[in-house]
């Protein structure tokens, strides 16, 4: 062993340390003041698992910090005030317009300061990507079962996120106070009124007094740029510490189980990973922002009560409730001289309140149902949850038929059909398409696993066709390796085999009276969640089926003299010295 | 006097030679083009009298447009008493210039709304078809392009407007066309066209006549010097450069969302998939980390 990179001497001195480097030295000042190298020992060489599907959360992260960097450059010059004043900029179209001071300072940050455009334009792309990015990781965390528990919390932490994410995208959307804004507060406003009895009143407060008032825009700054934004932070937060401490969920594969976590350390691994994904977001939201228009403001002109235009959208995350409210039949009941107007307050304050609470609630529900008390840490594919990922493909087909109804007006003129017409279809299709969507996905999900049970028992298709010596031709099929047959079966079975739930008994095999008024619900929603899966094989079957297989090659063996095991052509192992048939035969 | 003689003489002689008929008639010929150009009105091919272009017009009318229109631009009602084809009194030319002009007569097919296609009849026709609609009652005329040009202005009072027209047009317009031009729907599929790029006289002639399900805007709710300014603004919107990059079609927040999925969360997710590939390892194969 070479030690003299660690002492100096082996001779009669006693050994001394060698002196510590410069970085060594900062760090030993900061470890004595700060205590972080017994928290960095452990939290820098933190293992997290690799799979392109765990980063998907990582873009909203980042797409956050990309926001919190314009968004301080923003407010640099932003005015959040609804005063009045005549614009003298440098865009000639609306130049000696009267228009409030917000709107004004937005034209100014677009036109006349520096890189003012790109910042905007930036800071609103990356908004977008934040809040369809933590849908996107909602819906990995989904199917892939990462929702269970312990992870419950956690959940309900990113359902609240994705909530604030929407709050603060609406709230940004409203305050350059153009035309397009102007329509969304208006819009709000009149959701607000139509809630019953207390609507005016909270319209009245939220305004300071009758809308547009002069208060909104610089209330609806503080929101966005102090309240919710301080929130997000701490949710944030919350999220990764939690994440931290849960340890990140893995695939299931050889070596990994409920108790470790397989794959690459914090430093260096992971920390260049993340720090590279961030400057590729950073990329790809300068990119958007340099090169594709979003909200022209100029062209919307200053926000003027007596205007609107056609194509007047929210942005795409509150596509959906705006869909709602478009194809929602007319209904409205006059009672005591007040009106209740069921056809804004229905979709656009009951059903998002109503689709929020089932999101929020949806692990408690699945525990509820299925029983499981046990840690998850292992994730599994959506094949073998067959409900579970039908469940979401149908709220998806919802979510994505009201989002497409949101946008009637413009399939309507593109496609060259009448908005009534695709308001009829609509109405049919959000009730319809989820059903349709839930049936087809979970048999989906059930063949998928009929066709994985189908390769572990009779191993997958060579590509090789074999003719027997009768003249029938057929195909050679091998046994998996064993690193993906374990990946196969490396999931539990049902508890409820078939869905047939079996009445609990007790030791003298007397049927355990049911418990809870719910549940024969549960009993009948656990035949649901269970019903018509293919279990994975047994150990017997498993054995059975490799008897076969090697039967079968052993009698195929003596017909060409040396055993084609056919992996000679599907990039198994290398075949260089190995030949279809014996060269000496 | 004796010089002339004589040279009168002179030719005189020639008088019987044989290329004398032919120079009598060039000469002849020559005199009366000469005299035709110089008093005639101004330019030949447009000598017909506005009767014959009424005249021109009525054959091209009963032949085109007669069946809906019926045989005096009467308008046609079907049995179930349907509008096949509404009057054509008092509609005026500025209305069958716009609507033959742009193609959108006659109709490819009944629907919703006539579409807009190359036209089918050259402007000469257009005009002697305009010609006889306007012989049936007082309407609009085509306008001049001196109604929608700002030629003769100075810089600042062309500036005031664009700037007016953009007010004009965001308050009169954008609830139907779009904020930029770009069109929008209408109930039971009729749409506001898109109308970014359409020639000045044909927006004046719309405003004026108010074709389809658009409302006229008479002189009285706008008047020509507004119709000009909205007309200005259009333009100067062309002119302009797409300051924030590639407009996705200027159909608001819509097409936003959909690049924002596609192209933004399509990229990343892309990158995600790229970045989890390229994984520390010790072997350049494949290894199940």
């Amino acid at each position: 062993m070479d030690t003299t990179k660690v002492a100096d001497t082996n001779g009669t001195q006693p050994a001394a340390a060698s002196k510590p480097g410069r970085v060594g030295t900062l760090a030993t000042w900061a470890d004595e003041r700060l205590g972080l190298a017994t928290a960095m020992k452990k939290n820098l060489r933190k293992v997290f698992p690799d799979h392109w599907s765990f980063m998907l959360g990582e873009i909203a992260l980042w797409s956050f910090v990309v926001l919190l960097l314009t968004g301080v450059f923003l407010t640099l010059w932003f005015t959040p005030s609804m005063g009045e004043t005549t614009y003298d900029g440098t865009y000639e179209q609306l130049r000696g317009i009267q228009m409030s001071e917000a709107f004004a300072s937005t034209l100014r940050i677009s036109f006349d300061v520096r890189g003012g455009l790109l910042m905007r334009q930036m800071h609103h792309w990356a908004a977008m990507l934040f809040v369809a990015s933590m849908m996107v990781h909602l819906l990995r965390v989904w199917f892939t079962g990462a929702f269970r528990k312990p992870r419950e919390l956690n959940w309900v932490i990113g359902c609240l996120l994705l909530l604030l994410g929407t709050l603060e995208g609406f709230t940004g959307y409203s305050l350059p106070d153009d035309l397009l804004s102007g329509t969304g507060i208006r819009a709000a406003d009149g959701f607000i009124k139509a809630t019953p009895v207390v609507g005016t009143y909270m319209s009245f407060f939220l305004f300071g007094g009758e809308f547009p008032g002069e208060s909104i825009i610089p209330r609806l700054y503080t929101v966005h740029v102090l309240l919710i934004p301080g929130l997000l932070l701490a949710l944030i937060g919350a999220h990764m510490l939690l994440l931290v401490y849960h340890k990140h969920t893995q695939w299931p594969g050889p070596g990994r189980t409920e108790k470790n976590v397989v794959g690459f350390p914090m430093l260096p691994v992971y920390a260049a990973k993340a720090g590279g994904f961030f400057f590729i977001v950073f990329g790809v939201t300068a990119l958007m922002g340099a090169l594709l228009s979003i909200n022209p403001v100029w062209k919307y002109g200053p926000y003027d009560p007596s205007k609107v235009t056609a194509g007047s959208q929210p942005d795409w995350y509150m596509g959906w409730p705006d869909g709602a409210l478009r194809i929602m039949p007319g209904i409205e009941t006059h009672i005591w001289g007040v009106t209740i107007s069921w056809n804004v307050m229905l979709p656009i304050l009951v059903l998002p309140m109503l689709a929020f609470t089932v999101l929020l609630l949806l692990p408690f529900i699945d525990a509820w149902v299925t029983g499981d008390k046990r840690d998850h840490h292992l994730l599994y594919r959506p094949r073998n949850a067959p409900t579970r990922t039908a469940l979401m493909v149908a709220l998806m087909t919802m979510y994505g038929l009201f989002w497409a109804a949101g946008g009637n007006d413009i399939i309507a003129i593109k496609l060259h059909a009448s908005i009534n017409q695709i308001t009829y279809f609509m109405r049919a299709a959000v009730l319809v398409g989820p059903i349709l969507a839930f049936v087809i996905t979970r048999r989906w999900c059930i063949s998928l696993q009929r066709k994985d049970n189908e390769t572990l028992l009779h191993g997958y298709e060579t590509g090789i066709i074999m003719r027997s010596a009768e003249g029938g031709y057929s195909e050679r099929h091998l046994p998996l390796p064993e690193s993906r047959a374990y990946v196969l079966t490396a999931r539990d079975r049902d508890p409820v085999a078939n869905g047939e739930v079996t009445p609990e008994v007790d030791a003298n095999g007397v049927a355990a009276p049911r418990k809870g008024r719910l549940a024969g619900l549960r009993d009948r929603m656990r035949t649901v969640m269970w019903a018509d899966n293919v279990q994975k094989p047994t150990l017997e079957e498993l054995e059975a089926g490799h008897h076969h297989a090697d039967h079968e090659h052993e009698l195929q063996a003596s017909l060409d003299g040396h055993a084609a095991d056919g992996h000679q052509f599907d990039g198994h192992h290398l075949v260089s010295e190995e030949h279809l048939r014996d060269p000496h035969h | 006097m004796r010089l002339l003689n004589r040279s009168a003489g002179r030719i005189s002689k020639h008088r019987r030679g044989p290329v004398a008929g032919l120079v009598v008639l060039l000469l002849g010929l020559l005199l009366t083009g000469g005299l035709y150009a110089a008093f005639s009105p101004a330019q030949a091919d447009e000598t017909i009298s506005s009767d014959e272009q009424i005249a021109k017009g009525r054959e091209l009318f009963l032949v085109s447009c007669s069946f809906c229109h019926g045989q005096n631009g009467e308008g046609v009602r079907s049995a179930d008493g349907n509008q096949l084809g509404p009057s054509l009194v008092g509609v005026g030319a500025a209305a069958v210039d716009f609507q033959v002009g742009t193609g959108r007569m006659p109709m490819a097919q009944p629907g919703a709304q006539a579409q807009a296609k190359p036209p089918t009849f050259t402007q000469d026709e257009i005009d002697a078809l305009a010609a006889y609609v306007a012989s049936l009652g007082p309407g609009p005329a085509v306008p001049d392009e001196s109604d929608y040009s700002l030629e003769g202005m100075s810089d600042e009072e062309r500036q005031a407007a664009i700037t007016r027209g953009g007010q004009i047009f965001l308050t009169n317009c954008t609830a139907c066309h779009n904020f930029e031009g770009s069109g929008g729907a209408m109930p039971r599929g009729g749409y506001a066209p898109h109308i970014r790029g359409v020639e000045p006289k044909y927006i004046y002639e719309a405003l004026l006549t108010g074709p389809q399900n658009m409302p006229s805007f008479g002189n009285g709710d706008l008047s020509p010097e507004e119709k000009r300014d909205v007309i200005a603004y259009l333009g100067s919107l062309e002119d302009m450069p797409n300051y924030g990059g590639f407009g996705l079609g200027g159909l608001g927040p819509v097409p936003e969302g959909l690049a924002a999925w596609v192209i933004g969360i399509g990229l990343l997710v892309g990158a995600a998939v790229w970045i989890a590939a390229h994984t520390t390892r010790s072997t350049k194969k494949k290894v199940d980390a």
